[in-house]
């Protein structure tokens, strides 16, 4: 036990130098970025920047919410300078709790009225609609849809596809509740589940089941095809936003916010003007099939246009989409999950 | 011996229990931050009460399933003479190491539409979820602590007692029942309480199999309201039932004497022969390993051959596996130093406040990690900011996630060692400290080895702590697993998860074979 222990406090010798060296090395000349969305996205926007402008970045990979809880936590002892969620909900928290601070309008004034923050202390970086994938050979053009409330209608009796306990599905439910009400939404989870509405686990799931003929329409997110298509251009499936306005079109979006005490405000602010330039909005258009937040950017040929989205897509308060315990409760008393 | 324990033994034990009260302390400041009115309407809910039968149902339910899994297990394995038992035992607690999380994506991946078993095979198989999904996918990978207790209990077992049973006539049935069943209850006890608070506390399989208990209740409270103050009301429920669980395991253990009072040498009783047994033996063997080593396999090589990533990202493995394992070890020996003194001063100092010490350190493994994470945040920034987003942090927020777990192995030999050992060794003259040194940690090697196991294997795939505590930028393997999948990047995340079960398997194997060499 001796030899453990004092190997043990070796170790623990050692952690410490590791410690201080590493806080030796840490210049003014670094940022440290909370990241909830994953590595493989956001390492090469990383990498980008660093190699442009000869500013570190540190960044620290988690789950949005459990980020969100830990700044919350660090409060005004916080490292971070930066906060980039995965969807606004997260991003509305931390500005009602105090985390963030107002940014430069000039970093939003000219986004789309469909991207702001209420708040005006985060800015959308990316944005993710919900869309209906369907099959072009089983759906003639007359059957598409105009508002997601026709899909308890008797055309669709046992033709469409839903994922009731899926997070995204889950979000679009509470925007729901924000635009009709509590009553109007639940009765259409319940005409859409009377009206044979078929379960999947995912998005994903849905999109394969319209190419295997399972289902003719799927309730999904914009960048679950353009995966497909981009590997078999043939894949047989498309998809197409309802009517303009309609909550079945709804738009979410990744965040990024300047944390209150931020030790590198004018370094950060850089970094998020490159995040919202052409250059890094053409990659995520590109590679990561999401919607740009600006007009100048490279088009997604296995997307429907910017423009389109802009067209149809609802305005909602996206600061106030995080009450998932009452969507739950709704979800639970139609039987769904 | 109702002596005063020395003072390596009881300093070691008061500072754990000190340590355990961080989260405590914690979690009431948060919770009497709320309003009044809505911790009325969050406690008192009807909601609570089917949260809590869900809970005691899962629980329970779990518990069955990883007896009637380990128990067979570890008696074919050490009693009888099966083939190529070291690699069986292996293969016995590698499942410890498939993440969670990956055992649910495995079980919901097979049945189905879009199952593994519809694309490859055309068959259409019902899709495992909700309670079963719950059920199945946390005893598949927690069975080997109850594996792992039951079988250094019955390695230990003092071969003289069935003997003497047998020779008075009674049946192999009434010995396994009365003799062996009555001698494994303390590492029975000591694996169902680890089983069971680890399935009070955990997020990953039941937020991911979509059923509803406390746990899970306490998840949506952080990653859906981004709320911590009526999470810490859900957290101290759910510490509640669990304190109870810990009591009530106290309560049956105590007064329990096991160790044999007569003379003789402990000796390995004679292994059975399974005879016609041998393939049903063979047969069961098969199913436990298939379901919860192979099923993990295959979705992972699935993941894999569905879209092959590039193979850079294979090159990456190694460099996380050292990080990932270079904080698990500290903390795997760190958790057994801890675990040890408070094991010896509760079993051999009996006494209310020894009982209390032992029992406090359960805190830290029941409170959801994630919590536990939070309670670290926070102390480290109030008392000692330059710990913060350290090594040292997250070795130590391990540590006290799994000085629990450390405890049962040690704690279920100690109660079968006879103390008139120890009583000899004082009688010679031998000081407390000689006599634990010299006489009382050999006979421990082998338990300690399987403590060092069981955090180890906990550590490497641990995910809320090392999310909150690691130093920024300290990629494990379970982070980049679990990044990679919630990003639906299932190729890119399957070589680390996959690095995760092999080297941890092959971790697995070298300690036991170095506690083979020993013996």
């Amino acid at each position: 036990m001796q030899r453990a222990l004092s190997g043990l406090v070796v170790l623990m010798l050692i952690a410490a130098a590791g410690y201080l060296g590493l806080s030796a090395l840490q210049e003014t000349n670094t940022l440290t970025l909370y990241s909830g969305r994953g590595e493989s996205m956001v390492k090469p926007m990383i990498e980008r920047f660093e190699k442009k402008t000869g500013i570190n970045i540190d960044v620290r990979y988690g789950d949005t919410a459990q980020l969100a809880v830990l700044l919350q936590e660090e409060g005004e002892q916080t490292p971070a300078d930066l906060f980039w969620g995965q969807d606004a909900g997260a991003m509305g928290a931390l500005a009602k709790a105090d985390q963030l601070q107002p940014l430069p309008e000039s970093l939003y004034a000219d986004l789309p009225a469909i991207y702001k923050s209420n708040t005006g202390e985060w800015v959308a970086v990316t944005g993710r609609a919900r869309t209906f994938v369907y099959s072009p050979e089983r759906v003639s053009e007359d059957e598409r849809p105009d508002s997601v409330f026709d899909l308890t209608g008797e055309t669709y009796e046992g033709r469409v596809g839903w994922a009731p306990t899926n997070g995204s599905f889950q979000s679009f439910v509470t925007a729901m509740r924000h635009r009709h009400g509590d009553e109007r939404t639940l009765q259409w989870l319940e005409a859409m589940d009377a009206n044979g509405a078929k379960r999947f686990r995912n998005n994903s799931s849905q999109v394969e089941g319209v190419a295997n003929g399972e289902i003719d329409f799927g309730l999904v997110n914009n960048y679950y095809l353009p995966r497909y298509k981009s590997n078999d251009p043939d894949f047989p499936a498309e998809q197409a936003f309802f009517a303009p306005d309609d909550i079945g079109n709804l738009v979410n979006v990744a965040g990024i916010g300047l944390i209150r005490d931020a030790e590198n405000r004018e370094q950060a602010l850089e970094f998020i003007r490159f995040l919202l330039s052409s250059e890094a909005q053409s990659y995520f258009t590109q590679t990561v099939h999401e919607y740009p937040v600006q007009s100048d950017v490279e088009r997604n040929d296995n997307l429907q246009s910017f423009e389109s989205l802009l067209e149809v897509a609802p305005e909602i308060n996206l600061d106030e989409l995080e009450d998932l315990e009452g969507t739950l409760d709704l979800l639970r008393e139609a039987d769904l999950i | 011996m109702v002596k005063r324990p020395p003072l390596h033994i009881m300093g070691p034990s008061l500072l754990v229990a000190a340590a355990m009260l961080v989260p405590l302390v914690y979690l009431v400041l948060r919770a009497f931050q709320a309003d009044p009115a809505t911790v009325v309407e969050l406690v008192f809910r009807e909601r609570n009460l089917w949260l809590l039968v869900n809970t005691l149902a899962l629980t329970a339910s779990v518990l069955i399933l990883t007896t009637l899994i380990a128990l067979p297990l570890a008696w074919i394995l050490t009693r009888t003479r099966i083939a190529h038992k070291r690699l069986l035992t292996v293969l016995g607690v590698v499942p410890l190491a498939v993440p969670g999380y990956v055992m649910a994506y495995a079980l919901l991946g097979v049945g189905g539409h879009y199952g593994v078993t519809a694309q490859l095979f055309g068959w259409q198989l019902p899709r495992i979820d909700g309670y079963t999904g719950a059920v199945l996918g946390l005893s598949l990978y927690t069975f080997p602590y109850l594996f792992l207790n039951l079988r250094s209990a019955l390695l230990g077992l003092d071969a003289n007692l069935e003997e003497s049973a047998r020779s008075m006539g009674y049946s192999e049935f009434a010995i396994f029942r009365r003799i062996i069943l009555t001698q494994l209850i303390p590492s029975l006890m000591a694996g169902w309480l680890v089983i069971g608070l680890y399935t009070l506390g955990d997020f990953g399989v039941v937020a991911l199999m979509r059923y509803e208990v406390f746990s899970y209740a306490i998840f949506n409270q952080y990653s859906g309201a981004f709320d911590r103050i009526y999470a810490a009301w859900l957290s101290l429920m759910l510490l509640a039932i669990a304190l109870a669980l810990v009591m009530s395991e106290g309560l049956i253990l105590r007064r329990r004497r096991l160790a044999s009072v007569g003379r003789g040498v402990d000796r390995q009783p004679r292994p059975h022969e399974l005879g016609p047994w041998r393939i049903p033996a063979y047969v069961f063997l098969g199913v436990v390993f298939a379901a919860s080593i192979g099923l993990p396999v295959m979705i992972l090589a699935y993941w894999l051959l569905m879209a092959p990533p590039d193979p850079q990202f294979f090159l990456e493995v190694p460099v996380t596996f050292a990080r990932s394992a270079g904080a698990a070890m500290p903390a795997a020996v760190l958790a057994a130093a801890m675990a040890l003194p408070i094991a010896y001063y509760s079993v051999r100092y009996p006494s209310p406040l020894s009982s209390m010490v032992e029992r406090s350190a359960y805190i830290g493994y029941s409170i959801p990690p994630l919590t536990l994470a939070l309670a670290l945040v926070f102390f480290a920034l109030q008392t000692a900011t330059f710990l913060y987003q350290t090594l040292a942090l997250l070795i130590l927020g391990w540590t006290l996630a799994t000085v629990a777990l450390a405890l049962g192995p040690i704690r279920s030999t100690l109660m079968q060692m006879r103390p008139s050992f120890e009583e000899a060794a004082h009688s010679l003259g031998h000081s407390p400290r000689s006599t634990f040194v010299h006489v009382v940690f050999p006979h421990l090697r082998k338990s300690l080895f399987a403590s060092l196991t069981l955090v180890f294997l906990f550590c490497m795939k641990e995910l809320p702590i090392t999310f909150l505590l690691a130093p920024t930028g300290y990629t494990t393997l379970a982070v980049t697993v679990f990044s990679r999948t919630s990003e639906g990047m299932m190729a890119e995340a399957a070589p680390f998860a996959a690095a995760i079960i092999l080297f941890s398997g092959l971790s697995v194997a070298l300690i036991l074979n170095r506690e083979g060499d020993r013996t």
